[in-house]
């Protein structure tokens, strides 16, 4: 392939989720070893083409060819996709949070195939040339927006990829960060000349620097050409304008160049810090900031990611307490229960926070009733926001099925139903794109000028911070500057307000890191290294790779290292339920409560009673004394059994006249009442003839004796029967749930996106995901196995070798078993439920636990002639009770064996390699 | 009065949430309708298709006869010709129990020889072990002195025992199943519900953009309390009087409304567990992992599988702190013994100071971690 040839080509594409269309026809060449930018609103499918680009999505209609093949064909996508590097939308997408740094990168590393040797002189080079070197041990949880997405393009970067794909890269980053990354770019397509890079992007000043754009508006393409071309086509100065221009009639309309009348000055002071600093632990976020701001005020925030500015805001609504320092707001102290304050302050978060359950009506009704406006008012003023903010035509829609510019409206909205007299507003404009921004600033310019609103907002937009009558900039948790923003650009002599902050924020972090120096001692590049160094095995993925799948299990091992409810619920849960089933769940029926209504009062009738009250079954409770009290005893519980010995029972006894003992069993417990009346019944048999030898002289007269021995369990006891059951259960129900959460957890998170992008393969992923788990399933088989030896003192009798074989075997089949749940279900939660329904029902009722399988009949036999625990049950009470090896159990065994390789084969087939 | 108000439309929001999560709804849909119809049904009657092997040395009428007195559904037989057999059998766990009939039986019955046959039990089926050998020694003996009596007199016995069972005549597993079932689902559900409710506004934020507006804790937990319970409490009347009684046919002998006010009580109590597994777990799935642990003990030590009595001392003692043991008792009093408030007072006092305690324990834990609660 030469250079001339397209990188991607697309024909016809087109793309649907449900009812909306993403990508309407789209047909489009993109030329290699370019820098290519797709530009658009939101929501006009640039993330879409993306992921059918990077064979992360599954195409529906159209042909998409990449890199001189077809992505519809699975053999061309294995062959591709280890030239191709894709970094989704959004901080951190398809990172670890719980990984660091290093673990991060170094596992991408070993699922493109590389050498130990290879990946750490990789690594080390990427960090050095992202910066990221210093932090390298730092979880990817806890590092900042721009250094989550200098990690994800390390990780993108580790295989020298030919094609690399970057959606959104930049979005909610500072500006500082943002031009670091930039550089970055163009420092490795220096080094790499033949790199061809596609990125999407809502910044339009990022855009004017890429070679060549592709400008998209509702799943279709409106321009394509460079940015100089599109200004000059359209006749305007900037690229925001000429993309403007470019949006139909419909769209337009409305849109005007903001004008922002000036403030009348207000005296009033609406909020005040006065050395305001919080700590977490040894972390200082904010640093005694000082502010004033008075009422009317538009008042921005400009700061790095991670500065301090939400911690700030926070403490000014009271959502935070300050560890030093003291906030006022119209004159008075925030404290944190303080209900008449926040009447009057109207608070927007960072992210969109409001009921995505709730229609965006209910949600307006909700935040009025909620916020005491009164009743008869409420109608009215619904009405006079729906109308205000637009939001007349999705009155009756979900929150979730809005474009975001019209959740932010919406979020804005609920926070002034109440008419607050002041508005804290952090990064409410993140993520949308210019238009919709535009529309939001002209609400906010009605409320403050109009209404004297007070409003505190914080940005990433230079263009929004130049709107605002003060701001200040801050960094690590200081405030470096603060005034309005045209005589802060005066003031550091840099011409636009973007370079001054940047000054700023350099400035501020050479003077706080002094002795590292090595930040402005950087390389213009980094080392030389030969440009395609890794031709050799990893361009051709084998079709399965050990070290692809251990590279699953490393990681897999490593991050339940770090997520401790998890590792409890695996290790110290199972110990848990087994010491509570063990000793609560008690089979023997004893210590029954019973008492007797003597009528008769003699010697016979004592002797009777006496009879049943030696028995360690049974527990004599205080004589009844009349019927009305032996109706009220058995009600209320007490007793489980009550004996009636008739009047004259002693004479009717020796005088042959054959009395009745009235029994009266307690039926609500099926089971107890069962057993109680096998009991009562034995005992009186025992009880005649111990007569009829000692009082009547007779040899009992029954023809024959059933000798009944209790096999592998003398004592019948319950421990010993059920300790190996527990094991069984515990064995199936942790290790399948646990493998189920595993696998959920990466579609939950979005980090499964790795197993569509990378040469990894389904039967690898599941298999890598497996093997931990089977290993946890085997540690806790062993602490299971010692605690009924020794704590619960059950024998074990047969051979542990076969034990623990078939233990493996079941563990196997039970994370199996979590697989193929995991393959149906898309949220942990389900997960969850999905495995509890799918191993306890079929583990307790249909595996021949309580009753043997024969006693089943319907689904409920054929769930349990083809459920392992069946067969483990088996094993498991062969071994510890029957005294039994692998020669009796053999064919259990083999059941387990065969069920074992047909689950993962099936969650194989029914995985998806592809996102829809 | 502001309380009141905030508490009621907090309330009336959890209700659209719920309404929207398609998923809880078919969860709660299935517990107390299909789900109970299938707890009654899925546990057989105490004994039923046991299987027995049968080893008949003698071969005589009488063995014949004694080994056809074993039928269905009690039994299922199998007639096997060694005791090698049905060792192995047994061992396989194929046959639970096995009969061998010695010898020249019939003969020496007849001769008043009293020849002894021989039950064999796998005792690690430990109820069956039991009921199953209390039958067969019952269905034999019977059968045998029968057909003896033919050829001469046995001496009558003494006295007789007149069982009676009380609530349960035919001792139908089902009626037993079909209420613990209600009962369970009652506590699982209820924990599950607030529990997710709460997480559902921290993963979704929307628990910081509550406390920015002019609402206490106190009302936040109140209003999913009183909201949660109502779902469970309507569909517990719902189990109960159309599955229950309806479908599975359960014969209730008490007052459903006296249940019922004991039901709301004992959601207090686990509601407010729910809310503090809620304020514990950081996402939906730690909670869920947390409820498993904390929800088995529970459903298993209550008294609504095994009897309470038969549990060690100090696991009774232990689970006397948790309401569903109360829960379970009056179930058992009312639903069952018919019994009134003054024969339940006890657990229904019982249980109101541990929803209490509870209650009180939530909101303390509550307030204090809220600010720790975002994101």
């Amino acid at each position: 392939m030469s250079d001339l040839d397209p990188v991607v080509r697309l024909r016809d594409v087109s793309h649907r989720y449900k009812k909306t269309l993403a990508a309407d026809g789209v047909t489009l060449d993109i030329a290699a070893a370019r820098m290519v930018g797709l530009i658009g609103p939101d929501g006009t499918g640039k993330s879409t083409l993306l992921g059918l680009i990077s064979g992360a999505r599954k195409i529906q209609d159209g042909t998409v060819e990449v890199l001189g093949g077809d992505m519809a064909d699975a053999a061309h996508r294995r062959r591709a996709c280890p030239r191709i590097a894709y970094m989704p939308q959004g901080l951190g997408g398809n990172l670890y949070p719980t990984l660091s740094v290093f673990e991060n990168i170094d596992f991408f590393g070993r699922l493109f195939g590389q050498g130990r040797a290879e990946r750490k002189a990789h690594i080390g080079e990427l960090l050095a040339s992202t910066d990221l070197a210093p932090f390298r041990n730092r979880l990817a949880g806890e590092l900042s927006g721009g250094m989550k997405q200098k990690l994800g393009l390390c990780c993108a970067l580790i295989h020298d990829p030919d094609l690399l794909i970057l959606d959104e890269p930049t979005t909610g980053v500072d500006p500082l960060s943002r031009r670091q990354f930039w550089d970055l770019i163009d420092r490795i397509r220096e080094r790499r000349t033949g790199m061809s890079v596609i990125v999407a992007t809502a910044y339009m000043e990022e855009a004017e620097r890429f070679d060549w754009l592709v400008a998209m508006n509702a799943g279709r393409v409106l321009a394509t050409g460079s940015a100089r071309e599109m200004e000059t086509r359209s006749g305007r100065s900037t690229l925001e304008a000429a993309f403007i221009e470019m949006l139909p009639e419909a769209q337009r309309s409305g849109h005007r160049e903001l004008t922002i009348p000036p403030r009348r000055p207000n005296a009033e002071i609406a909020i005040e810090a006065r050395g305001l600093t919080r700590r977490f632990g040894g972390f200082t976020a904010v640093d005694h900031v000082s502010l004033t701001i008075e009422r009317g005020e538009i008042f921005g925030f400009l700061g790095s990611n991670g500065c301090g500015k939400s911690t700030t805001m926070k403490m000014l609504t009271g959502l935070l307490p300050a560890t030093e320092g003291q906030a006022f707001l119209f004159g008075k102290p925030v404290t944190g229960g303080d209900i008449g304050i926040r009447r009057r302050v109207g608070y927007m978060s960072q992210s969109f926070s409001l009921y995505g359950e709730l229609t965006v009506r209910q949600n307006l009704v909700l935040h009025a009733r909620l916020f005491h406006v009164p009743v008869a008012e409420t109608d009215a003023r619904v009405e006079e926001m729906v109308e205000r903010f637009g939001l007349r035509p999705v009155l009756d829609e979900l929150p979730e099925a809005l474009p975001l510019g019209i959740r932010q409206r919406l979020s804005l909205a609920v926070a002034v139903i109440h008419k607050p007299q002041m508005l804290i507003l952090d990064e409410p404009t993140s993520g949308v794109d210019p238009i919709a921004r535009d529309t939001f600033w002209e609400l906010m310019v009605d409320l403050s000028r109009d209404d004297g609103v007070t409003i505190f907002i914080s940005t990433h937009f230079m263009n929004e911070a130049a709107r605002c009558d003060r701001i200040s900039m801050m960094h690590a948790g200081r405030i470096l500057t603060t005034g309005s923003p045209a005589a802060l650009v005066e003031a550091s002599g840099r011409g636009t307000l973007e370079a001054a902050f940047i000054a700023q924020l350099e400035s501020a972090q050479a003077s706080q890191e002094g002795a590292h120096a090595s930040r402005n001692a950087r390389p213009a590049a980094p080392p030389a290294r030969e440009t395609k160094p890794t031709q050799s095995k990893s361009k051709h993925p084998s079709a399965f790779s050990l070290q692809r799948l251990l590279s699953y299990s490393y990681r897999e091992a490593l991050e339940l290292r770090r997520d401790r409810i998890r590792l409890t619920l695996a290790l110290g849960g199972t110990l848990l339920l087994m010491f509570i089933i063990g000793y609560g769940i008690n089979l023997d029926v004893n210590n029954l409560a019973y008492a007797v209504l003597d009528r008769d009062q003699t010697a016979a009738s004592q002797d009777y009673a006496l009879n049943l009250s030696g028995s360690k079954y049974f527990v004599q409770k205080p004589e009844i004394k009349s019927y009305e009290e032996l109706d009220r005893r058995m009600k209320s519980g007490e007793l489980s059994l009550a004996l009636e010995i008739p009047p004259n029972y002693g004479r009717d006894l020796l005088r042959g006249a054959r009395p009745t003992i009235g029994l009266w069993v307690d039926g609500a417990m099926p089971q107890r009442a069962e057993t109680v009346l096998g009991y009562a019944q034995g005992m009186h048999a025992g009880y005649l003839s111990d007569l009829a030898v000692h009082r009547l002289g007779v040899k009992a007269g029954l023809p024959f004796t059933l000798e009944t021995r209790y096999r592998y369990n003398p004592d019948v006891a319950s421990l010993v029967a059920m300790v190996p059951a527990v094991l069984a259960l515990l064995l199936v129900f942790i290790p399948s749930m646990l493998t189920a959460l595993g696998v959920v957890r990466e579609k939950e998170l979005g980090s499964i996106l790795n197993l569509y992008v990378t040469p990894v393969t389904k039967l690898e992923f599941l298999l890598g995901k497996q093997l931990p788990y089977i290993a946890i399933g085997m540690v806790n088989f062993v602490a299971m196995t010692v605690m009924a030896v020794l704590v619960f003192r059950v024998p074990m009798n047969g051979s542990f070798l076969a034990l623990t074989t078939g233990a493996l075997l079941y563990v196997t089949c039970a994370t199996g078993l979590g697989l193929l749940i995991s393959t149906f279900t898309d949220s942990q939660i389900a997960a969850i439920f999905g495995t509890a329904i799918g191993t306890i029902l079929p583990a307790v009722q249909f595996a021949g636990l309580l009753n043997p399988l024969s006693s089943l009949s319907g689904a409920g036999s054929v769930i349990g002639h083809i459920y392992p625990t069946t067969y483990f049950l088996i094993i498991s009470r062969g071994t510890f009770s029957k005294g039994l090896g692998f020669d009796e159990l053999y064919t259990s065994f083999l059941a387990l064996a065969v069920a074992a390789p047909i689950l993962t084969v099936a969650s194989v087939l029914l995985l998806r390699k592809q996102g829809r | 009065m502001t309380h009141l108000e905030n508490i009621f439309y907090l309330g009336i929001k959890e209700f659209r949430s719920l309404y929207r999560d398609v998923g809880m709804l078919a969860l709660i849909a299935w517990a107390f309708s299909l789900g109970i119809y299938v707890a009654a049904h899925a546990q057989p009657e105490a004994l039923q298709h046991a299987p027995i092997a049968i080893v008949d040395d003698d071969q005589t009428a009488l063995s014949t006869r004694i080994a056809d007195s074993l039928y269905a559904p009690y039994f299922k037989k199998q007639v096997v010709t060694s005791s090698g057999e049905a060792d192995l059998g047994m061992d396989r766990g194929l046959y639970s129990f096995s009969l061998e009939i010695p010898p020249n039986f019939q003969r020496d019955v007849l001769a008043g020889r009293q020849p002894a046959m021989q039950l064999n039990v796998d005792a690690t089926l430990v109820s069956q072990a039991f009921i199953g050998a209390g039958y067969i020694q019952n269905i034999t003996g019977s059968e045998v002195a029968e057909s003896v009596q033919r050829y001469r007199s046995v001496s009558t016995m003494p006295a007789e025992l007149a069982p009676r069972i009380l609530f349960n005549p035919n001792l139908t597993q089902a009626w037993f199943s079909a209420v613990m079932e209600i009962i369970n689902n009652v506590t699982m559900l209820s924990i599950i519900l607030t529990g997710a409710a709460l997480i559902r506004e921290r993963e979704h934020g929307t628990i910081e953009h509550l406390l920015v507006m002019p609402l206490t804790p106190f009302e936040i937990m109140a209003s999913k309390i009183w909201s949660m319970g109502l779902v469970v409490l309507v569909a517990a009347a719902f189990g109960l009087e159309v599955m229950a009684r309806g479908a599975v046919g359960v014969v209730i002998a008490g007052s459903v409304p006296l249940f019922l006010v004991g039901v709301a009580l004992t959601l207090l109590a686990t509601t407010s567990m729910g809310i503090f597994l809620g304020t514990i777990a950081r996402s939906m799935p730690q909670f869920g992992l947390l409820m498993i642990l904390i929800l088995l003990p529970l459903l298993l030590l209550s008294g609504s599988m095994t009897p309470r009595e038969s549990m060690p001392m100090v696991v009774q003692k232990i689970m006397l702190i948790a309401p569903t043991t109360h829960f379970v008792g009056l179930a058992q009093a009312i639903l069952y013994r018919g019994a009134g408030l003054s024969v339940v007072w006890p657990q229904f006092l019982a249980i109101f100071g541990i929803a209490v305690l509870f209650f009180l324990a939530a909101l303390v834990r509550f307030r204090r971690s809220i600010g720790t609660m975002q994101t």
